[in-house]
């Protein structure tokens, strides 16, 4: 089996005395796909949020061990672009991109924490920071390749279509060189059609090394997409397994999938 | 042609207005004679003038609906005559070129007075520049940029009175003296965004000239410091007149130096980030970019600026107090932002120039100043939101098969 790089260990989030989350744990491996699905209200979001620094959990450890260095961070508490650093991108639910910047400035924008130049190289513009500048231009204009945007590179972020927004998003997030990559949400709002283009793009992904872990509420994207699914509902975790696992899991029909399984 | 609605609606407006001044410009009240007159005429003439009024405005909204809507069917997606012509190097190149010699050749065309009204304004756009890093540029609304310039003035006034130090050993330390206030600012209010942000650099503002007014001993009070000397050059004894020059030139300096780094700033990894910090905090963490640094960053380096052009304020009058740095100054500055175009650095000088030569040259309107200037921002914000000269995005263009890219500067 492959090495898990992000485990998370009873995490719990308290908002006063809401128990938004409670001991949930969680393990995605190297090259997996791990969908995260559930009720609205269930708590996904907030476990994103944990994990990805926005939020500090109340107990509860999340660890994350760098797929290919030897290297394991504690990121309970840490600040959210630290968090990016140490290599797990997010994109959100509603979509951030940065609407008046265009699109390859957004790409741009996540090469920021891999990138070293400060004012001194900004004003002076000396070798290292220039080659540096072309680097994450052409990098950048790499990434909008492969989703396929590189034919709106000045476009303003706003003006896209909606599919294309979320492709941008992702596209964002990968420019930060992540090995593990969140997704919440990522189809929402998208036509049949948007939604296959998604899943073949995040299949694409997940071959060149990168393990995803996202939330969604499209059942037929999840259960064609991902090696496990973990449900949870008022912020406990009721089923995890394989789709076919899941899908028979009385606790999740009950919860979240309604009377018929089939028509899911 | 005219539709009979907005007849009726121009004709019940006139009646209205005939019915609400009636008190005042019908009925006449004579206290002596103890009698009554009522001036009919006079409503009949307003019932006629806001007829005629009303009717032409509505004519006028009904054209530029009608243009505006042939123009949405011919679908010319105009770019505005400036906005072409900063894209476009061709243009762009000669155009600075004629302004740098203009601006060299100012002082032996013009009086000495004119020189000094223009150094005035000029150190106003490098205000405007710096302001615009952090207003403009990276989003943030500092109400109390005010207290930097008054940091910058204050150390030439005062390691000048104290220590003896000269102009040009002086301009750089007040310009770090006041970007260290920066970051002492920016860490308290690191968390505040928008509303709570103004509020914040507002009273910091007004704290700096609370203290320079009020602690005697160490700025002399609100009787300020006088006896500055002007800057040198190489011990050399200057007329005054030449002086007026020589300053102009300093600034003219500084003006170019400001542009070259600001546009630099703005064009790099750096100015993406204080962009993106902008637009989207959260989504901007998130994507790895360090907030606090960036803000503080952008804190100081806006406060740079002010403290260099305090310096240069400082030699150029000689003669500082608390009551040149009051939060109208702050206004302006603001105001020459806001209408030149945030993040703009050409829309910021034009902004400077209008608002800061403008009241020079219409001393006859003097009385009317602020009240032309509150109306100046008000249309500006209706009718052009983004300023004169709103900012033009840098675009980047590549080559079809290659991935090898061809940069387009701005």
């Amino acid at each position: 089996m492959s090495k898990v790089i992000l485990d998370v260990k009873g995490l719990t989030m308290n908002f006063g005395g809401i128990k938004a989350i409670d001991t949930v744990d969680l393990t995605v491996r190297s090259g997996e796909i791990v969908a995260l699905i559930g009720p609205n209200g269930a708590g996904k979001t907030t476990f994103f949020n944990c994990l990805t620094g926005i939020y500090t959990p109340s107990f509860g450890d999340i660890t994350l061990r760098h797929a290919r260095k030897n290297q394991e961070t504690r990121l309970n508490g840490m600040k959210p672009n630290k968090i990016t650093e140490k290599g797990m991108a997010r994109t959100f639910q509603n979509i951030r991109l940065f609407p008046t910047m265009s699109v390859l400035e957004n790409v741009m924008i996540g090469r920021h924490c891999r990138t070293r130049s400060g004012i001194i190289g900004a004003i002076f513009r000396n070798p290292a920071a220039k080659r540096e500048e072309e680097e994450i231009v052409e990098m950048s204009y790499g990434i909008l390749k492969k989703i396929g945007l590189h034919k709106q590179v000045n476009e303003e972020a706003r003006n896209l279509p909606y599919g294309a927004q979320r492709r941008l998003e992702i596209g964002r997030a990968l420019a930060t060189e992540p090995f593990l990559l969140l997704l919440d949400e990522p189809a929402a709002g998208m036509n049949p059609k948007e939604t296959e283009a998604l899943v073949e793009l995040i299949r694409r992904i997940c071959k060149e090394g990168h393990s995803v872990l996202l939330i969604e509420h499209d059942m037929k994207l999840v259960m064609s997409l991902s090696d496990k699914i973990v449900v949870m509902d008022y912020g406990k975790k009721i089923a995890q397994g394989t789709p076919i696992e899941v899908r028979s899991n009385p606790a999740v029909i009950k919860a979240y999938l309604g009377e018929d399984v089939d028509d899911a | 042609m005219f539709p009979a609605k907005e007849l009726k609606r121009s004709l019940l407006i006139s009646i209205w207005f005939a019915f609400l001044t009636f008190p005042l410009m019908v009925i006449k009240v004579d206290p002596i004679a103890r009698t009554v007159h009522y001036r009919w005429d006079n409503m009949f003439f307003i019932a006629i003038g806001s007829f005629t009024i009303s009717i032409l405005a509505k004519v006028f909204i009904l054209r530029k609906e009608r243009i505006a809507h042939s123009r949405k069917a011919q679908k010319t997606a105009s770019e505005p005559f400036v906005q072409r012509i900063l894209r476009e190097p061709r243009f762009l190149y000669p155009l600075c070129l004629a302004v740098l010699v203009f601006a060299l050749v100012f002082p032996t065309i013009f009086s000495t007075y004119q020189t000094n009204i223009m150094t005035t304004a000029l150190m106003y756009v490098v205000l405007g520049l710096g302001l615009n890093i952090v207003v403009g540029v990276a989003g943030l609304l500092d109400l109390g940029y005010v207290a930097f310039y008054a940091v910058g003035a204050y150390s030439y006034a005062l390691l000048n009175l104290h220590f003896d130090m000269g102009f040009w050993a002086v301009l750089p330390i007040g310009g770090l003296f006041a970007a260290f206030l920066g970051i002492i600012l920016g860490f308290p209010v690191l968390r505040l965004r928008g509303d709570y942000l103004a509020i914040v650099t507002l009273g910091f503002g007004e704290i700096i000239r609370l203290i320079l007014e009020n602690w005697n001993a160490f700025s002399q009070g609100p009787s300020g410091i006088a006896n500055i000397p002007r800057p040198g050059f190489f011990g050399m004894e200057m007329s005054f007149a030449s002086g007026i020059v020589y300053i102009y030139y300093i600034v003219v300096a500084l003006v170019i130096f400001t542009i070259f780094v600001v546009n630099r700033l703005q064009n790099s990894r750096l100015g993406r980030a204080w962009l993106a910090l902008r637009e989207d905090e959260i989504a901007c963490q998130a994507m790895g970019i360090d907030k606090t640094k960036t803000k503080l960053i952008a804190f100081s380096l806006g406060a740079f600026w002010a403290g260099l052009v305090g310096v240069i304020f400082a030699a150029k009058t000689t003669f500082v107090n608390p009551a040149s740095f009051t939060f109208l100054e702050s206004a302006i500055i603001l105001s020459i932002v806001v209408l030149g175009g945030m993040g703009s650095i050409v829309g910021v000088i034009f902004g400077a120039l209008i608002l800061i030569l403008m009241p020079e040259y219409l001393r006859a309107l003097s009385e009317y100043r602020m009240l032309a200037f509150g109306g100046i921002l008000v249309i500006m914000m209706v009718f052009k939101p983004n300023g004169i000269i709103s900012n033009v995005r840098r675009s980047y263009r590549f080559k079809k098969t290659s991935s090898k890219q061809v940069v387009e500067h701005e």
